[in-house]
C-alpha cells in the first residue's frame, strides 16, 4: 500500500532545496552576473545588450560578444570602489573582533548559569528581534546624537563637559554593528558551551590549573568550531550591511552596501551596481569556503 | 589529631532535598588501597568530588595530612582524580594530557616526566597519539598516567575499569594493584562490582544510599557484615527472621520459623527478646542424606530438594523447608555428580560459628 502512492513524492524531497536555491539564489545570481557585464543605457531596460529570443542562434552570438568586463575594470581601476571594499573589510573585521570579546563572556556566562534560567537567558537574547530592525537602529540615533542620551547622561555625571562627536562617525558604525549582529554571536557560542562536557573543566582544575587557564587552555579551545561559525554569521552579513553605515555612519563612512545602493538608485547605473554586487558576494564567500578547508582538514586530522 | 592521612567528620551532602552523603565518617592511613562499594547513586563519586574539591560538603570537615580542606579550591589540592570513563581532553595529544598538569620542570623535563610516565603505563611511544584514536583499555592508562603525573598524596579513581570488558577488566585489577604498591600512593577506588572491591582494597568502605555503612576487610564484610545491606551486596547469604531466646557465652540461640538456631556472636550482639536475622552464607551448610541428621548437631534441620543448578566450581541447591521457606546450600563441585536429585529429602546443619546475627 505504501509503496504505491509514495516515491514519486519521496523522490522529490531531496530534490526540494536544490529547486529551492536555484530559484531564489542561482537565478539571480546569474541574472545579476549577466547585467554586471552589461553597458549602461538610457532605455528600459536600463541596460545593454538586451537578449533577443526572436533571432536565434546568431542573435546569441552578438549578445555574448557585447558583453564585456568594463564595468569590472572601472571597479579595479577606481579608488572609490576598492576603498569602500576595503573599508567593508575592515570595518566587518573590527565588528567581530568587538562581538567575539563581548559575545564570548555572555555566552559563558549563560552556559555557566543555573539551568532553570538558561532558557530565560536564552529568551532574552532573542527579544530584540521582536522590535524592527530599524526602529532599534533609529533608537541608537536617539542615544549617540550630540543632545543625545549618552553625552547628556555623561555630561551630568560630570565625566565630560561638551557632547560627544559620535553620530555620523565610524564609531557610530561599530557600536551599532555590534549591537545589531551580538545574538548572532552570542547563540552559536552558547550551544557550544553548554555542550562541553563539564568534567573536561574538572579534570584541568583537578590537575592544578586555576581558573583562568581552565578556560585558556581547555574552553575556549574546545568551543573554536563555535567561534568559528559565530564570526561568519556576522561577519558576511557585516560587509555588506547597508542600514547601519547609512542611518549611523553619516556622508563619509563609505561601505559597499552604500556603494551599491547610490550606484543603483542615485546614479541608475544597474550594471556598475551589479558589478559591486558580483565583487560583494566574492567577498564574503572567500571566508566562508577558507572556513569550509579548515574545517574539513580538522576533521581529517582528527582522523 | 589522629595521624590520617584523610579523616573525614560528619560529612553530609546535600542536593536540594536529596542526601547525597549522610554523616560520612572515615579515616584513611597514608599508603592505603581503599575502595567505595556501593550501587549506583549511594554517593560514591560525589564523596570522591568532596575530597577533591568539586563540591563543598554541607556540613561536617575534611582534613587531608591534618589540615582543613574547606577553603582549598580543586587545583589547590594534593589529590588527583582518575575521572569515570577520563574526561581526556580531546583537542590535546596523549603527551599534553599526561603532561597537563606538570609545572616548573622545563621543557625537557615535563617531556622526560611525561616518557617515564607512559612507560609506567605500557603506552611507550604513544605521545603524538590523540585520544579518540585509542582503545579504551588505552584511554585508561592515559587518564590513569595523567592522574598520577602530580605525584598526589591521594588518587582518586571513580569507577576506573567499569568501561572495559571483562578480560581486560581481571588483567587491570592486577596491574591496579600492583602499581598501587609499588608506588606506595594512597588509592581510593569506587566501583559498583563488590568482586573488585574484594580484588582491589584492603579495605572496603560499603555505601548505601549516602551513609557509609560498614568498613573493613574483605573478609570482615563477607564474614560479620553489619547489616542485611552489607551481607547481600557481597555475596549471595540465606536470612532467617527470629528472635533471641538467650545467649550463652558467644553462641546465642534464637527462636525462627525453622526452629531453635545457634549463631556466634559478638559481645555486643543484642540480648534475649531482640529481633533478630540469622545470616548464612550458603557454602557454610553441610548438606548431607536425610539420615545423617542427628541431634548432636546444634543446627540440624530437614527439607527437600527443589532444584539444583551445576554453576562450575560449585553446585547449588534450593531447598523447601518444613515452614515452606526456602534456604540456598552450596556445595564444592569437585568433579562429581551432583549427589542429590530434585526431590530428595537432606539435612543441612552448620556450626554456630557460620552464621551471623543482624538487626532485624
Ligand atoms: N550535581 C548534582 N545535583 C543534584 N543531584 C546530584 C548531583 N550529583 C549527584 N547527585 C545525586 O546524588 C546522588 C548520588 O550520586 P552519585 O554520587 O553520582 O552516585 P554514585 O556515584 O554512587 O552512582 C544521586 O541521587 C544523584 O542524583
Ligand atoms: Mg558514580
Amino acid at each position: 500500500m505504501r509503496t504505491s502512492g509514495r516515491p514519486a513524492v519521496t523522490r522529490l524531497v531531496p530534490v526540494l532545496p536544490f529547486l529551492w536555491l536555484g530559484a531564489f539564489f542561482l537565478l539571480p545570481v546569474l541574472i545579476t552576473l549577466k547585467i554586471s557585464l552589461s553597458a549602461a543605457a538610457t532605455a528600459q531596460p536600463p541596460y545593454l545588450p538586451v537578449l533577443d529570443w526572436s533571432a536565434g542562434p546568431e542573435g546569441w552570438g552578438t549578445f555574448l560578444e557585447e558583453l564585456d568586463f568594463a564595468n569590472f575594470e572601472t571597479l579595479a581601476n577606481d579608488a572609490l570602489y576598492r576603498d569602500a571594499a576595503l573599508s567593508s573589510l575592515s570595518l566587518a573585521a573590527i565588528a567581530t573582533a568587538f562581538l567575539l570579546v563581548v559575545g564570548t563572556p555572555i555566552a559563558y556566562a549563560m552556559a555557566r548559569a543555573p539551568a532553570r534560567v538558561q532558557p530565560l537567558l536564552v529568551a532574552l537574547v532573542i527579544v530584540p528581534f521582536w522590535t524592527s530592525f530599524l526602529i532599534r537602529i533609529y533608537a541608537w540615533i536617539a542615544i549617540l546624537k550630540p543632545e543625545g542620551l549618552l553625552s547628556a547622561g555623561l555630561m551630568r555625571l560630570g565625566l565630560i563637559d561638551r557632547p560627544l562627536e559620535l553620530l555620523n562617525t565610524q564609531a557610530a558604525v561599530l557600536i551599532g554593528l555590534t549591537y545589531a549582529y551580538l545574538p548572532f554571536m552570542v547563540l552559536p557560542l552558547y550551544a557550544v558551551f553548554a555542550r562541553l562536557d563539564p568534567r573536561l573543566r574538572d579534570a584541568a582544575a583537578d590537575l592544578g590549573a586555576s581558573p583562568t587557564r581552565v578556560f585558556w587552555s581547555v574552553t575556549l579551545p574546545l568551543a573554536g568550531p563555535g567561534l568559528m561559525a559565530g564570526a561568519l554569521l556576522c561577519f558576511v552579513p557585516m560587509v555588506g550591511e547597508f542600514i547601519i553605515p547609512d542611518l549611523l555612519g553619516g556622508s563619509d563612512t563609505l561601505m559597499l552596501g552604500r556603494v551599491l545602493w547610490s550606484e543603483f538608485f542615485s546614479n541608475r547605473d544597474w550594471p556598475l551596481a551589479s558589478a559591486v554586487a558580483i565583487l560583494l558576494l566574492i567577498l564574503v564567500v572567500g571566508p566562508l569556503v577558507l572556513f569550509r578547508e579548515a574545517e574539513t582538514r580538522r576533521t581529517e586530522a582528527a582522523r | 589529631m589522629s595521624t590520617a592521612l584523610l579523616s573525614l567528620a560528619h560529612v553530609t551532602k546535600a542536593f536540594g532535598a536529596d542526601m547525597a552523603l549522610d554523616d560520612v565518617s572515615l579515616d584513611l592511613a597514608a599508603g592505603e588501597f581503599f575502595c567505595l562499594l556501593g550501587p549506583s547513586g549511594c554517593g560514591k563519586s560525589t564523596l570522591l568530588r568532596l575530597i577533591a574539591g568539586f563540591e563543598a560538603p554541607t556540613s561536617g570537615t575534611l582534613h587531608l595530612a591534618g589540615e582543613d580542606m574547606a577553603a582549598r579550591p580543586p587545583h589547590r589540592r594534593p589529590v588527583n582524580m582518575m575521572f569515570q570513563s577520563y574526561a581526556l581532553f580531546p583537542h590535546m595529544d596523549v603527551a599534553a594530557n599526561v603532561g597537563y598538569g606538570l609545572k616548573g620542570l622545563g621543557r625537557a623535563g615535563i617531556a622526560a616526566r611525561v616518557d617515564e610516565l607512559l612507560r609506567l603505563v605500557r603506552l611507550d611511544g604513544f605521545g603524538r597519539r590523540r585520544p579518540d584514536t585509542l582503545s579504551g583499555g588505552q584511554r585508561q592508562r592515559v587518564a590513569l598516567a595523567r592522574a598520577l603525573a602530580r605525584e598526589p598524596k591521594i588518587l582518586l579513581l571513580d569507577e576506573p575499569l567499569g568501561a572495559l570488558d571483562r578480560t581486560l577488566r581481571d588483567e587491570t585489577q592486577g596491574e591496579l594493584r600492583a602499581l598501587q604498591k609499588r608506588l606506595g600512593t594512597t588509592f581510593i577506588v569506587v566501583t559498583h562490582d563488590p568482586g573488585e572491591a574484594m580484588a582491589l582494597a584492603d579495605r572496603i568502605g560499603v555505601m548505601d544510599r549516602g551513609r557509609l555503612v560498614q568498613v573493613g576487610d574483605a573478609a570482615t564484610l563477607y564474614e560479620r557484615p553489619a547489616t542485611r545491606f552489607v551481607a547481600g551486596l557481597l555475596g549471595d547469604v540465606n536470612l532467617i527472621a527470629g528472635q533471641v531466646a538467650d545467649r550463652t557465652g558467644d553462641i546465642a540461640r534464637v527462636e525462627t520459623g525453622l526452629g531453635s538456631l545457634h549463631a556466634g556472636v559478638q559481645p555486643d550482639a543484642p540480648g534475649a527478646g531482640a529481633a533478630v536475622v540469622v545470616a548464612l552464607r550458603p557454602e557454610r551448610i553441610v548438606l548431607g542424606p536425610a539420615d545423617t541428621a542427628t541431634d548432636a548437631e546444634p543446627n540440624a534441620l530437614a527439607g527437600h530438594v527443589t532444584e539444583i543448578t551445576y554453576l562450575g566450581d560449585r553446585i547449588r541447591h534450593r531447598v523447601r523447608m518444613a515452614d515452606g521457606s526456602e534456604i540456598r546450600a552450596t556445595v564444592a563441585a569437585g568433579g562429581q555428580a551432583p549427589a542429590f536429585a530434585p526431590g530428595d529429602a537432606v539435612a543441612l546443619g552448620f556450626p554456630p560459628g557460620a552464621a551471623t546475627l543482624l538487626p532485624a
